[in-house]
């Protein structure tokens, strides 16, 4: 093993109230040595303020195209067992729920075949694996894929489809309106093959939020924003508003003032709601989740085009279909799915993610190859600008 | 050894779950915080399930997996479950076994919080512990924010809730432009390029196409290519597709911080953060100046926001010019925009404030 250098950079940074990862790599790097130099590599990085990673280089498992992310030192003649340390991601379960046997099995198999190092989770959703050598990879997966119980799989990496995530769902939340874990497993198994062999122009993402509250950050971080909502009244339970106010909970302040539509009112005895102005923003219902319930005819919102900076700018995913009914086989959005990607496949320039292709291309033209009607909720505002095309047969043509 | 099985997809989340989130799957009915960090949710059949929230480092050793595990074991029949924000959530179904649990933790010095109107986990990136474009690293400003921000995990004094994120470069793993405080590494010189290696390392046409500003022109002399200073913004996508462009510049790489943005749609919708500081220096190993701006932020927002206020809506009711006033930060030409679409973000209305 090599010798343990000193690091006294990092040791600042295991003083302080907060959980370290200084530590969290010292206790790695006791049985692991590229944890040592892990810790060693990154000392030098704090020293001249820079990273030590080489770019990436190609390494995977049999059969898959992503899931493994390589990374190389490029100052192995002094880190020799961090000269390779590449990333295994492995599709985390729907809603980042575990046994512990599940876990204890894959710090098992780290412990033999990586660095011991994890990342729980990268905010992509997987269950990420830092630090092993290229000769370990498909070791590591024909165990892990062959585990008794609990098999996992690896997740996304490349122009392919990302892991798909989603909130925590109606296992253990109140406010979900969309089946978010069922959803989630259910595509990720339906689309397997685009999440393990990279053939699209770029990078596509799927994040499910349960309600508009968004608790995965869908509309920022993926290019599919599905988030559950409702079309029908606010249900309220008159009783248990009266209580919240009893209990001395400001109603006017808190609730009634801060209703983003101004469409709630309170006399004093009764809390009225006009559901037509309601824009189902869950503000009310967070607050007295007692007394408030979304209404019963439920679906979600899908949102498309959200991404980070990387081309054109980041940008956040918009209203595509306002509606949509969402019950196991999920057909209707999967055929949605399909038809998009597909579009977008044929269109897209290498790296152009689907947003931005809808961008240069015209809405008008990823409507019409989907199938989808133009409706006044995918806009804050008609255009302004007097520019506009016409499809040839709107016109008389000679 | 077997061959890898492939395509299987994920564990089933079912087999994840406590008997309790099962039995009640879809018929919870409300939850309440009964002290930070604990939740209760109630279900219609009268169950209740407690939450108990636990701060983590994100980049955690097996070690540490298995001393969760442990406690699991213990106290939340053998389930636990992880948050987008990086905390541990353990599961507890037996309302005896939260004080003890909650004991235990304190005595490992895991911090439990993060709930209701708090500062919660620093959704995070690689940084310099596993990345090749790093600005910054993301792991250490992260632990010296929140170590001087912890009181504000494990209470819920706040106004509201308070979102912090950090990306070490501008890739953005992890939507860090939608956050109430952003911390984003930056790059601020333009690529060195290596004349002698690039045509051997990249292919000319496809480093040309990712500039977003068309700074890349092909050199054929020297099969290579040039780039043009004056268009360049430092992006960091031309290293991205070949080595030989290289960005990081210890000298000049720096953290910016933004302000002011939301995912949630609760009362005012998502929105993009803002920059507040274009410019603090790479001081590690505790960056002192970066965990100064951002507890500056933090509290002169909780002095001045009303009840329930985010900071995008304190910032949407005073004006962003009352913000940079009561804030004292300098206003740059680096906070007008001069990218794509940069004339949306600009003033048509001669309402303003002085
Ligand atoms: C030039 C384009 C990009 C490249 C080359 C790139 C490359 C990478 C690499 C190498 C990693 C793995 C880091 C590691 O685990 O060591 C990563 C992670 C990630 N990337 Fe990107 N990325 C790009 C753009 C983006 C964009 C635009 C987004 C968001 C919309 C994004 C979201 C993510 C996320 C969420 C992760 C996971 C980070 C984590 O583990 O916490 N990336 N990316
Ligand atoms: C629904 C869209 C629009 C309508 C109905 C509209 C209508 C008009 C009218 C009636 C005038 C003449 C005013 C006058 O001098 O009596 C005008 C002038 C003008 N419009 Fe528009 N406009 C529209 C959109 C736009 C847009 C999108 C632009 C620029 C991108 C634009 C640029 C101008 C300019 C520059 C003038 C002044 C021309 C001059 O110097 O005389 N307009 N517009
Ligand atoms: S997004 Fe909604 S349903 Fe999902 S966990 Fe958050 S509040 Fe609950
Ligand atoms: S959900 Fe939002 S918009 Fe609708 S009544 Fe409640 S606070 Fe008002
Ligand atoms: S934000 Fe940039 S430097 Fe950080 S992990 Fe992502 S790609 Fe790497
Ligand atoms: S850093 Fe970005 S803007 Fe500058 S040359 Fe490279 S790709 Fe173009």
């Amino acid at each position: 093993m090599t010798e343990a250098k000193k690091t006294p950079l990092l040791d600042e940074l295991e003083k302080g109230p907060w959980p370290s990862f200084v530590t969290e790599i010292k206790k790695a790097a006791a049985n692991s040595p590229s944890a040592q130099d892990l810790l060693g590599q990154l000392e030098l990085s704090y020293e001249d303020k820079r990273g030590h990673w080489k770019h990436g280089g190609l390494v995977g498992v049999m059969g898959y195209g992503g899931g493994v992310i390589g990374r190389y030192s490029d100052i192995p003649e002094q880190f020799p067992n961090v000269e390779m340390f590449h990333t295994i991601r492995l599709n985390q379960p729907s809603g980042w729920y575990y046994n512990t046997k599940a876990l204890r099995q894959i710090c098992d198999l780290w412990e033999k075949y990586g660095s011991g190092l994890t990342n729980l989770h990268g905010s992509t959703g997987d269950l990420v694996l830092l630090g092993t050598r290229t000769e370990n990879l498909q070791p590591f997966f024909d165990e892990v894929s062959n585990l008794e119980e609990h098999p996992f799989d690896l997740g996304g990496s490349g122009s392919n489809l990302r892991t798909p995530s989603c909130c925590a769902g109606p296992a253990r939340c109140e406010f979900a309106l969309i089946d978010t874990t069922d959803l989630c497993h259910d595509l990720t198994n339906e689309f397997q093959d685009y999440l393990h062999r990279p053939m699209w122009p770029y990078k596509s993402k799927i994040k499910i939020s349960g309600c508009p509250n968004d608790c995965v950050a869908s509309i920022a971080r993926s290019d599919f924003s599905i988030q559950g909502t409702w079309r029908d009244d606010i249900k309220i339970d008159q009783e248990a508003v009266r209580a919240y106010v009893a209990e001395g909970f400001d109603i006017q302040g808190l609730v009634i003032d801060k209703c983003p539509t101004k469409c709630m009112s309170w006399d004093g005895n009764e809390l009225t709601i006009d559901n037509a102005n309601c824009t189902r923003c869950m503000h009310c219902i967070n607050k007295m989740c007692k007394a408030l319930r979304p209404g019963d005819d439920r679906g979600a919102t899908i949102l498309i085009g959200g991404k980070a900076p990387i081309l054109q700018g980041a940008m956040m995913g918009w209203v595509i279909i306002p509606f949509m009914k969402l019950e196991p086989p999920y057909t209707e959005l999967k055929e949605f799915l399909e038809k998009a990607w597909e579009w977008w496949d044929e269109n897209g320039k290498t790296r152009e993610r689907i947003g931005e292709l809808i961008l240069r291309l015209g809405m008008r033209n990823f409507l019409r190859a989907v199938g989808l009607e133009p409706v006044p909720q995918m806009v804050n505002a008609p255009r302004a600008n007097p520019f506009f095309f016409w499809w040839p047969e709107e016109t008389v043509q000679d | 050894m077997a061959q890898a099985r492939t395509d299987i997809g994920p564990p089933l989340y079912k087999d994840m779950l406590p008997p309790i989130c099962k039995e009640n799957y879809g018929k919870w009915r409300y939850h309440e915080i009964i002290k930070p960090g604990v939740l209760v949710h109630v279900s219609e059949t009268g169950a209740k399930l407690y939450t108990v929230r636990a701060g983590s480092p994100r980049l955690v050793s097996i070690q540490f997996i298995r001393e969760i595990c442990d406690l699991a074991d213990k106290y939340c029949g053998g389930y636990l479950r992880f948050t987008s924000r990086h905390n541990v959530e353990f599961l507890v179904s037996e309302e005896a076994n939260v004080e003890p649990l909650l004991a235990e933790l304190a005595a490992k010095k895991i911090p439990v919080g993060g709930t209701g109107n708090s500062i919660t986990n620093i959704v995070h990136t690689q940084g310099w512990v596993h990345c090749h474009t790093p600005a910054t690293d993301a792991s250490g400003i992260v632990k010296s924010v929140m170590d001087e921000l912890f009181e504000y995990f494990t209470t819920m004094k706040l106004p509201a809730k308070l979102r912090i994120a950090l990306a070490c470069c501008l890739n953005m793993c992890g939507a860090v432009h939608c956050s109430d405080i952003a911390i984003l590494g930056i790059h601020r010189t333009v690529p060195k390029i290596d004349h002698e290696n690039l045509h051997k390392m990249c292919e000319i046409p496809t480093l040309t196409a990712s500039c977003p500003t068309a700074a890349i022109r092909p050199n054929p002399k020297l099969k290579s290519i040039d780039i043009k200073a004056d268009r360049c913004m430092y992006c960091g996508n031309c290293y991205t597709m070949c080595p030989s462009v290289q960005i990081i510049d210890p000298k000049n790489d720096a953290v910016s911080i933004w302000v002011g943005g939301k995912i949630s749609n609760s009362r005012i919708g998502p929105r993009f953060s803002r920059l507040a500081i274009p410019f603090l220096p790479n001081n590690p190993p505790r960056w002192p100046e970066v965990v100064e701006a951002v507890k500056h932020l933090v509290e002169v927002w909780a002095a001045n926001a009303q009840p329930g206020e985010r900071m995008a809506e304190w910032i949407e009711r005073i004006s962003w010019e009352k913000f940079f006033e009561i804030t004292g930060l300098p206003f740059t030409d680096k906070h007008i925009d001069d990218f794509t679409l940069a004339q949306t973000t600009f003033r048509c209305t001669t309402q303003f404030k002085w």
